[in-house]
């Protein structure tokens, strides 16, 4: 009997762990959105327990940013600052000033209420107002970039995403992101109406997007590095880049957050057993 | 439960409070001497877990409502500000983030121990139902609290669940107009939430007080669910639990803090990372994890009974799969408490068990595909016959397997087995 009591223990505590890991698994999972193609993972120096932000990489991705995409997509939460800031591209301080001082900002304390911007400034705004940007976008509003890397991500079949939770697989947004822009296609497959002023992509949702392809190739210049190597200037590099500079945008404290968890789990590890050897010493000759 | 006290005040000072206060002599009482089954197993230390939970929402969210804005226009600009600026901001949201889940998973670890050990039965009765006043405190805090970074979730959870309230007759729409502060989710539903979400957790706070209270008097179920005959079955809280339960802690921030610096966001959804727009409503509008079992008992009844319209059937569905757990001690009437000696209700309640994972899986998925509709009807289905049915049956039927006359007995068997 006693015997029996201990199996059920062991079950039901199979049956509980079971519980807990599809408890905390059954978060975001959705229905599958009809036809959705299935969306590549990519490897990301950020990904995985130990990841941490490639600086060149971050760097590139900010010159795709601002040749290319801040001509419509605003960056509203990022600061000059920010781009100098540990963890991030890493530029230089003066680098950043340089850089800010080519950009104009809001400032009515300023003669004219403009004035060159600081490394404190935040990014400027790339349109006066949302009406501005829709007019410019044929209706379309092109989305803010400062937390747009999260608010996007992907879906894994079950079971498949069970094991995002044992991965800490936090990558789906610039996995979408950098889908979507290799995802255009100069004709719709036949039997799909495009609206005006539409394009067709394979992974936005409906297909239709308002955003033209904003990559091609060549079209940034990228700078050999040290050993005077450039990385090849086509749309597949070009997203990539742009892609984890998003994700560092959305979340610019990635590799300290993940470098402090570390040593906060080896802790917890140790201290729980440092625990456990306290509480048997304790418990040792009571029946129980 | 003075009986235990061994309590002699060692100086003139504490004789003086002791007189006046005796807050020593209680803390001793109920913390260090208090009688506690000597055979409780690992399943019993979620109850501190629980409390540990609590205090972390508690002083993180203190931290947090510093650097908050409850304004439409800048809350979610600032929930961004402390991830982002605020010193250790990044790690405070997050644990606050990922501490609801944990809370959650706990909670239903929790409960599911009281339903499998018969915790609920005489006499815990009042034990059992302010531990449900909890569950439903705390899900109505963290519900609130998910309004607060007014993400896109955030704005249509409100719309959705605020709606819920308008299927009562009569009086369903001035309620929802009194949660809303209008007629529409907006900036005073905002503020209003946030008022009562900082407010809850000291309510629940006080009704742990009460919860704790009310095991004090009776003392702990345990594992074999015989009560406690004389000192031989029990050990002072004080090192043997006090130690037990801070292992369990810890073991259970392991797993807390994996979530917390390696995916803070994986619990949530990316929607809520776009800014709360009330023109553009979401594909799916999915509650989080820990609510979604009665989301899917809500979304279940899609179909009209009589005089009662499908929209109201879901509010009764929802609100009668909390009153099922409220009133669970006069539905298990079998004087066995323990599961462990109950060779049917084993298999019942471990199909309970899944049953309820299918009831959370099924929250999260499109309820128009025909075998989820199907699939959600049948779990929402179980959940109640369980309850109302089976318990109640197994209650007068089941042949419960021979007892330990006691712990001591039971505890001295394994030892030798």
């Amino acid at each position: 009997m006693i015997g029996v009591a201990q199996f059920m223990f062991k079950t039901k505590f199979i049956i509980a762990a079971l519980a807990v890991v599809a408890g905390l698994g059954v978060v975001s999972t959705q229905a599958a959105e009809g036809e959705a193609p299935h969306i590549e993972k990519q490897s990301w120096s950020f990904g995985g327990i130990f990841g941490t932000y490639d600086q060149n990489q971050l760097q590139r991705g900010f010159q795709v940013f601002r040749e290319v995409c801040s001509s419509c997509h605003g960056a509203r939460l990022l600061a000059f600052r920010n781009l100098s800031e540990e963890g991030g591209p890493g530029f230089s301080e003066a680098q950043v000033k340089a850089l800010a001082a080519e950009y104009e900002v809001d400032d009515p304390s300023a003669e004219g209420g403009r004035r060159p911007a600081v490394a404190a400034d935040r990014w400027p705004e790339p349109f006066a107002s949302e009406q501005d940007a829709r007019d410019a976008n044929g209706g379309a509003l092109p989305p803010d970039f400062s937390v747009l890397a999260k608010a996007r991500g992907v879906h894994d079949a079950f079971p498949y995403w069970i094991f995002n939770y044992f991965t800490a697989y936090q990558e789906g947004g610039p996995d979408y992101i950098h889908a979507l822009l290799n995802g255009y296609h100069e004709e719709p497959p036949e039997g799909f109406v495009l609206p005006e002023g539409k394009y067709y992509n394979d992974y936005f949702p409906g297909h239709a997007i308002g955003m033209p392809p904003p990559l091609s190739e060549g079209v940034i210049a990228y700078e050999a590095d040290e050993n005077g190597v450039t990385l090849p200037q086509t749309v597949e590099q070009y997203s990539y880049d742009v892609s984890a500079f998003m994700m560092w945008l959305a979340d610019p404290h990635l590799a300290s957050r993940k470098q402090t968890g570390f040593a906060v789990l080896v802790f917890l590890v140790l201290f729980a057993g440092l625990m456990l050897a306290t509480k048997r010493k304790i418990w040792a000759g009571i029946e129980h | 439960m003075s009986e235990h006290s061994t309590y002699v005040p060692g100086s003139a000072v504490e004789k003086w409070l002791d007189d006046r206060l005796p807050i020593i002599r209680f803390s001793k009482e109920h913390l260090m001497d208090f009688p506690t089954p000597k055979n409780l197993n690992y399943w019993w230390t979620f109850g501190a877990i629980l409390v540990m939970c609590l205090g972390i929402q508690i002083v993180t969210g203190i931290i947090l409502a510093m650097h908050y804005t409850p304004n439409i226009a800048m809350a979610f600009d600032s929930v961004e500000h402390i991830r982002r600026d605020v010193n250790g901001g990044r790690v405070i949201q997050a644990v606050h983030a990922v501490g609801a889940s944990a809370f959650f998973a706990a909670l239903y670890i929790h409960i599911f121990r009281g339903l499998f050990f018969g915790s609920y039965k005489a006499p815990r009765e009042i034990l059992w139902i302010l531990g449900v006043v909890i569950f439903i405190l705390v899900m109505a805090t963290a519900f609130m609290g998910y309004v607060l970074p007014w993400g896109q979730m955030s704005f249509w959870g409100a719309t959705v669940i605020t709606n819920i309230f308008s299927a009562i007759p009569l009086v369903g729409n001035s309620i929802m107009e009194l949660l809303r502060g209008g007629f529409a989710v907006g900036n005073p539903t905002l503020n209003r939430f946030f008022s009562l979400h900082y407010l809850l957790p000291f309510i629940v706070a006080a009704v742990v007080a009460l919860h704790i209270w009310a095991l004090h008097v009776p003392g702990n179920n345990n594992p074999i669910g015989v009560e406690v005959k004389d000192s031989r079955d029990t050990l002072p809280f004080h090192p043997y639990y006090t130690m037990k339960d801070a292992l369990g802690m810890v073991v259970f921030l392991i797993p807390f803090a994996w979530f917390v610096f390696f995916a803070p966001d994986i619990l949530g959804h990316p929607d809520n990372y776009i800014q709360a727009n009330s023109q553009v409503t979401p594909t799916h509008i999915v509650p989080e994890w820990y609510l979604l079992p009665f989301y899917t008992i809500l979304r279940a009844i899609d179909f009209n009974v009589l005089f009662i319209d499908s929209k109201l059937g879901g509010v009764i569905a929802m609100g009668g799969s909390m009153l099922c757990l409220l009133v669970v001690p006069w539905l298990d009437t079998a004087r066995v408490r323990s599961g462990s000696f109950r060779p049917l209700f084993k298999w019942f309640y471990a199909l309970f068990v899944l049953n309820f994972i299918g009831l959370t899986y099924m929250g999260a998925q499109d309820p128009s595909v025909p075998l989820n509709n199907i699939l959600g009807k049948v779990f929402v289905a179980y959940y109640f016959i369980y309850f109302l049915v089976i318990l109640p049956v197994l209650s007068r039927i089941e042949t419960p397997k021979p007892l330990p006359t006691s712990i001591s007995e039971s505890v001295l068997g394994k030892a030798h087995a």
